[in-house]
């Protein structure tokens, strides 16, 4: 393993560096690519270094470029196109589903869209309704689009790399709170295949199965169960289409128990999708009902008084854990948001070096 | 306009004619079982645009395209063996009527959801420019495109980037069954609408392919010329209703008084009339080239119904590349 520290978004931009480098077909737009910010640091540098030409901000006009990505696919271009909140496009939810997704399908296999939409989930210093929402699970539901999404700065640049030379539509999410996150990134090419789950920690005691940001929340109430002397299984889904689910199967038939942590929310979300999957193949290893940790069913209030009280916490998978278990709840021990006030700063940030707007 | 090019429209017209001629008299019999849009009454725009139309050149169309993918030369085997469903189709059945594709021609495809193509046929246009190629790249859509928003997206990006993109309007005066007149105001056209955008746009009658194909070669020669992108308006009409081989005069939306008037400006019968005017056709060339078509398209229902259908595996085939 390498000894280079890089952060998620530098790991993301020398993903794209490298693509730009290796393929004349590969080129980079959205809105903000080329500006001095450079999306969170994620495209800083590029447009100097490929050119005005392969890397470019556009109009404001998600849908219309969504499908100019597209139809520049049928010539042969490997597009790359980068969204700097999630719902900005949910405007080209009609090139994405109804065009992109299903092109290859359609006409028989005669065209193919490599195209790869990075999408990035706000969270915190009151982003609020428009700018937080986690909807992978849209995405996965939709047949013919492959879903990445990564918590390691590792994984980040192999899965990206791999996304963007994969002959199909991908949408690539990246939690806002994980660009700063630092983690050891090896130099030059290499990928993360897709479809593959990352065994984090090992336990004998759980299976957590998360995705994203989630899965650092799953690493912290992992260390606090420890200390309670319950061992975890921790599996970083990493992609969600394609997706095997042998590495969570035998996870379970080992463990007997199922928390699934999600940043999406509860009713027809990602995790209820994986409890059906446990359930239908895996009835018999089960000693407990699996549980789901994931947003409520509630829009994203923007005041951290109440958004403190909106997204779950390491305690809340503590929790769950117990509850999985067995054991008996302690209502003080187990209060996910004890000694958090409505005031408290600490869940609507990452850690202190964030310092908003987004 | 020299002989053989007079000739050349008229054939182009006619054989698009036939084709959707033969489809209406098959389609009851209900073996051709997917949505279908004919464009009789329209068939002097694809003729015309499609005649300046090079190999290298992209063709990308909406829902009522069977003349757009004819016109540009798509295989007509595989356009009936698509509508009936069979794997020998040009999507190997997975598409129908509304998803025809010949990538042999660039006729690059067509999908039914209103607008949602033009963004794409300026993809196409705009990965040529990156790819320094100078093929140009039309985009057949009908009036009611251009009141979605992601119309009007993708001519201020065609127009930012100058690219060489032939947006063709066929102003048929309706959308499904609900009149022009309730979707758009009645003080501008099409064609001072889309002028906003700082494009070349004209507005022309489509039932003249001679002054259709006239305005194509006048409009394509700027584009080929660096000219930026430009929008063609043609004014039409469709015969049968909106999805279907039938009439619809009974649905009481539009009039028969304007439908026989826009019958009596048919494409094909008015060229028809200037051509034996001038003597440059007479009956027996007309009687044969209809009977050449009419073989052509014999042989293509013929592959068409003789191709298999796909098996069960095809289900599971190209969900991925």
């Amino acid at each position: 393993m390498t000894n280079r520290q890089l952060k998620f978004a530098e790991a993301i931009n020398e993903a794209i560096d490298i693509c730009l480098e290796r393929d004349r077909s590969t080129y980079l737009m959205g809105l903000g690519v080329s500006d001095p910010i450079g999306v969170f640091g994620t495209t800083k540098g590029l447009q100097e270094k490929h050119g005005r030409k392969r890397v470019f901000d556009m109009p404001v006009a998600e849908s219309a470029m969504t499908g100019v990505a597209l139809g520049s696919c049928l010539v042969g271009m490997r597009p790359i196109m980068t969204h700097m909140r999630l719902e900005f496009a949910m405007t080209a939810m009609d090139q994405i589903c109804n065009q992109a997704a299903k092109w290859h399908y359609m006409f028989g296999g005669q065209s193919k869209v490599p195209m790869t939409l990075r999408m990035i989930i706000g969270r915190g210093w009151g982003q609020g309704p428009q700018h937080s929402q986690s909807l992978h699970a849209w995405f996965a539901h939709i047949p013919g689009l492959k879903v990445v999404m990564p918590s390691t700065p590792h994984d980040a640049k192999g899965l990206l790399i791999a996304s963007i030379e994969d002959d199909n539509p991908v949408v690539f999410f990246e939690h806002r709170w994980l660009h700063n996150i630092h983690g050891p990134v090896p130099e030059g090419y290499y990928t993360v295949p897709l479809g593959e789950p990352r065994m984090v920690t090992e336990g004998e005691d759980v299976t957590i199965v998360s995705t994203s940001y989630a899965t650092l929340d799953a690493i912290k109430a992992a260390r606090t169960l420890e200390r309670d002397g319950i061992g975890a299984d921790i599996i970083d889904l990493r992609t969600l289409v394609p997706r095997d689910d042998a590495m969570v199967l035998a996870s379970v038939r080992k463990t007997g128990r199922l928390v699934v942590v999600d940043q999406g929310t509860l009713t027809g979300g990602f995790a209820g999708e994986m409890v059906a999957r446990v359930t239908e193949q895996a009835f018999d290893a089960l000693k407990a009902a699996p549980i789901r940790v994931t947003l409520p069913d509630i829009p994203t209030p923007t005041t951290r008084a109440l958004s403190n009280y909106y997204y779950p916490t390491p305690g809340h998978i503590v929790a769950a854990v117990r509850c999985v278990l067995g054991l008996a709840a302690d209502e003080t021990r187990d209060d996910p948001w004890a000694g958090i006030a409505p005031e408290d700063k600490s869940l609507d940030v990452p850690d202190k070096s964030f310092s908003g707007p987004f | 306009m020299p002989r053989e090019v007079r000739l050349a429209l008229y054939r182009s017209m006619l054989k698009i004619r036939r084709v959707e001629e033969r489809i209406k008299d098959l389609y009851p019999q209900g073996d051709m079982r997917c949505p279908t849009h004919f464009s009789i009454g329209q068939e002097a725009v694809a003729a015309g645009v499609c005649r300046h139309l090079r190999a290298e050149d992209h063709v990308i169309s909406a829902h009522r395209s069977h003349a757009h993918y004819i016109g540009k030369g798509g295989s007509l085997a595989a356009m009936f063996a698509e509508l009936y469903g069979k794997v020998d189709g040009c999507a190997s059945g997975k598409g129908g009527s509304m998803h025809l594709i010949d990538l042999s021609v660039n006729f690059l495809g067509c999908v039914p959801i209103v607008g949602s193509t033009i963004p794409i046929g300026v993809g196409a246009s705009f990965g040529a420019m990156l790819q320094d190629r100078s093929a140009i790249t039309v985009i057949f859509f009908g009036d009611a495109a251009t009141e979605t928003g992601v119309f009007h997206e993708s001519v201020n990006f065609a127009a930012v980037h100058r690219l060489p993109v032939l947006f063709v309007c066929e102003n048929n005066l309706y959308s499904v069954n609900t009149p022009l007149a309730e979707r758009q105001p009645a003080n501008r056209t099409i064609t001072e609408l889309v002028r906003g955008h700082g494009i070349k746009t004209s507005q022309h009658d489509g039932q003249l392919v001679e002054v259709v194909d006239a305005a194509a070669a006048d409009t394509i020669a700027h584009l080929r010329n660096k000219g930026g992108p430009a929008l063609l308006e043609f004014m039409t009409y469709r015969w049968l209703e909106h999805c279907g081989p039938l009439g619809d005069l009974h649905l009481g939306y539009r009039t028969q008084q304007e439908f026989d008037l826009w019958v009596a400006r048919c494409p094909i019968r008015l060229h028809r009339k200037l051509l034996e005017d001038d003597g440059v056709m007479d009956e027996a060339a007309h009687v044969a080239m209809d009977a050449e078509i009419a073989a052509e398209i014999d042989d293509a229902v013929t592959f068409a119904r003789k191709s298999p259908f796909p098996t069960r595996a095809e289900l599971n085939r190209h969900i991925f590349a």
